[in-house]
């Protein structure tokens, strides 16, 4: 088995994977390796061929490839090296990767910064719990996107779809577009997952229905699905008797949410927070493990690549500094604690490392409910230093608030910042 | 005079928009910035969306390409679109932003390729 050192090494190729390989060679690693195990680079965008990509990075609309052929360009004109087909089977704690694929084989490298860049999947169907035979015809929306938009397949003439995240929303629509009749989409929560503009963009344009407070609770057809009933949920999301609907359909979809594809992170021991299934990370975004960063999906889940370029960008230029100051300076006091409070369900990051502070600490957060005319607030030590004014907020969208350095610089004894809904 | 509220689809923001329409003049309110004005204005007026899909590709081992029309076409043609996209196969080599067809359905709009094949 061969062995070789980096002293990068980053593990997807995504959009997360490609940023921070860009951003560690522009802040002075040559030595950067990208491990993907696609055929290609670029991630899901590569399935998602709709536009609305881009607009705050190149402040144009562009589609999931174009977005992602900028950036693989980018990377292949640095001559930042990656391997395709590769697939990363092991971390351990001290930064040894064992990754394998058909040219070499099983083989490990020993990096000296790790960036952790490996994306999300859907959520399993097994975990909805819907009762039932398991018919064809059943998928995730991911799913049927790469059926459609990469094989040329549809799934299926008439559809339902369950849940309302971006994907299924996007599916609606390009499914729709296809010829399929896209009956309704049943949403268990009383908001959608998804974003704004995608509910007018992909259902409204198309007079698709969306029934929020809604869920699937039979799947009728052995071979194949011949129609699914749904019912309204109550507070407690348990379907009231007498509301049930029932329609035909051969084809179910399923959009409830994405997790973090996190098997490697926990495999090394890294901490985990339990709301994101994500990494523990500080201002910096390294994990529990020093040298080893954490961004993108596999972070946090987002809805706009944009974002995860950015974070991807500050993962890659703190892991070169890492690399480039080996032997730093442990950091000397304890870190900052982030803490959520009204109304907020996690942030990222967990922790901030005053030594770590350059400029204002960006800390994004989802909300858990729908909300309108609140002020969030930053507290420190549970006094509120500062709020922002917000329409509405809701937990399908990723919010954001910057901690000043000013404001850290201000408060040297602070333990704790909350980050919630401040009272008038 | 008549009240539209829409919901601004330019960006991620998803602005909620009030839109008075008084004869000939619109005025609307709700947006952050410009283009929400814009988008509000031509939504009453003449709605235009941006169509993507796929399509098979000719002589190589990807099987298909992502396209676009290039800008915004009005939403009723959207089907008329489609319908031409459906018919379309691309011979390759393709790059990003070549032209797969001029014209598409009448709207003065050309399809473009998003992906490449090699
Ligand atoms: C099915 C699906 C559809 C989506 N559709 C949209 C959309 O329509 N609009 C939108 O804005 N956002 C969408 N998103 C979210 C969007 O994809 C993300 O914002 C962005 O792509 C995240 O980038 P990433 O690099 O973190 O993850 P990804 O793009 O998922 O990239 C992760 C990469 O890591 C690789 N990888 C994972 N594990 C390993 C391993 N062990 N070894 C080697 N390589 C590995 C994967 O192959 C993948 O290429 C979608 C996400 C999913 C899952
Ligand atoms: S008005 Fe401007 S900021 Fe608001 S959604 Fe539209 S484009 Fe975005």
């Amino acid at each position: 088995m061969y062995c070789r050192n980096v002293d990068i090494a980053i593990i997807g190729g995504g959009p997360a994977g490609l940023a921070a390989a860009l951003a560690a060679r522009e802040a002075g690693v040559q030595d950067v390796l990208i491990l993907e195990r696609d055929t290609k680079l670029g991630g899901i965008l590569n399935q998602c061929i709709h536009n609305g990509f881009g607009l705050h990075t190149f402040k144009e609309e562009l589609t999931g490839p174009e977005y992602a052929a900028r950036f693989a360009d980018r990377v292949i004109a640095e001559g930042i090296e990656y391997k395709l087909g590769t697939m990363v089977v092991d971390l351990s704690k001290d930064k040894t990767i064992t990754a394998m694929n058909r040219e070499d084989g099983m083989f490990t490298i020993k990096a000296k910064a790790v960036i952790l860049a490996m994306g999300c999947r859907e959520r399993p169907r097994g975990a909805l719990g819907i009762p039932g035979f398991r018919p064809a015809g059943i998928f995730s929306a991911g799913t049927a996107q790469r059926f459609v938009n990469i094989e040329g397949i549809m799934p299926g003439k008439e559809v339902v779809i369950l849940g309302s995240g971006d994907i299924g929303l996007i599916m609606a629509r390009r499914m729709t577009l296809e010829g399929a009749k896209v009956k309704v989409v049943a949403e268990l929560m009383p908001y959608s997952g998804g974003l704004k503009r995608n509910i007018v963009q992909c259902l409204n344009d198309y007079g698709i229905p969306l029934k929020l407070s809604h869920t699937v609770v039979d799947i009728k057809g052995k071979e194949r699905v011949e129609g699914v009933t749904i019912a309204q949920v109550d507070a407690k999301n348990k379907p009231i008797p007498g509301t049930e609907e029932f329609y035909a359909c051969d084809t179910l979809l399923l959009s409830c949410g994405l997790i973090p594809e996190n098997e490697l992170t926990t495999g090394a021991g890294i901490e985990m927070n339990p709301v994101t299934s994500g990494a523990v990370v500080d201002n910096s975004l390294e994990t529990s493990i020093p040298g080893i960063y954490a961004c993108g999906n596999v972070l946090h889940v987002h809805d706009l690549v944009d974002y995860v370029s950015e974070e991807a960008g500050n993962a890659g230029r703190n892991a070169a500094k890492f690399v480039l100051d080996a032997g730093r300076e442990e950091a000397g006091s304890d870190p900052i604690i982030m803490k959520t409070g009204k109304g907020v369900r996690y942030t990222v990051p967990s922790k901030i490392c005053r030594e770590k502070v350059e400029k204002d600490v960006l800390v994004r957060f989802r909300v858990d409910n729908v909300y309108k005319d609140v002020k969030l607030g930053i507290f420190f030590d549970g006094e509120l230093v500062r709020s922002v004014k917000k329409r509405t907020v809701a937990p399908g969208e990723m919010e954001e608030l910057r901690i000043r350095k000013e404001e850290l610089d201000k408060f040297p004894d602070v333990r704790e910042i909350t980050v919630g809904f401040a009272e008038d | 005079m008549e009240k539209k509220e829409l919901t601004c689809i330019n960006c991620p923001m998803g602005c909620q928009l009030t839109v008075t329409i008084d004869g000939k003049y619109i005025t609307v309110t709700g947006n952050t910035c410009p283009r929400g004005e814009d988008y509000a204005k031509k939504e009453v007026t003449d709605p235009r969306r941006i169509v993507t899909s796929s399509v098979p590709v000719r002589g190589s081992e990807t099987k298909r390409i992502s396209v676009k029309t290039k800008t915004d076409i009005p939403k009723g043609k959207i089907f008329d679109v489609m319908e031409v996209i459906k018919k379309t196969t691309v011979n390759a080599p393709i790059e990003i932003g070549d032209v797969v067809c001029e014209n598409v359905a009448d709207t003065g709009v050309q399809l473009v390729a998003t992906q490449r094949a090699k």
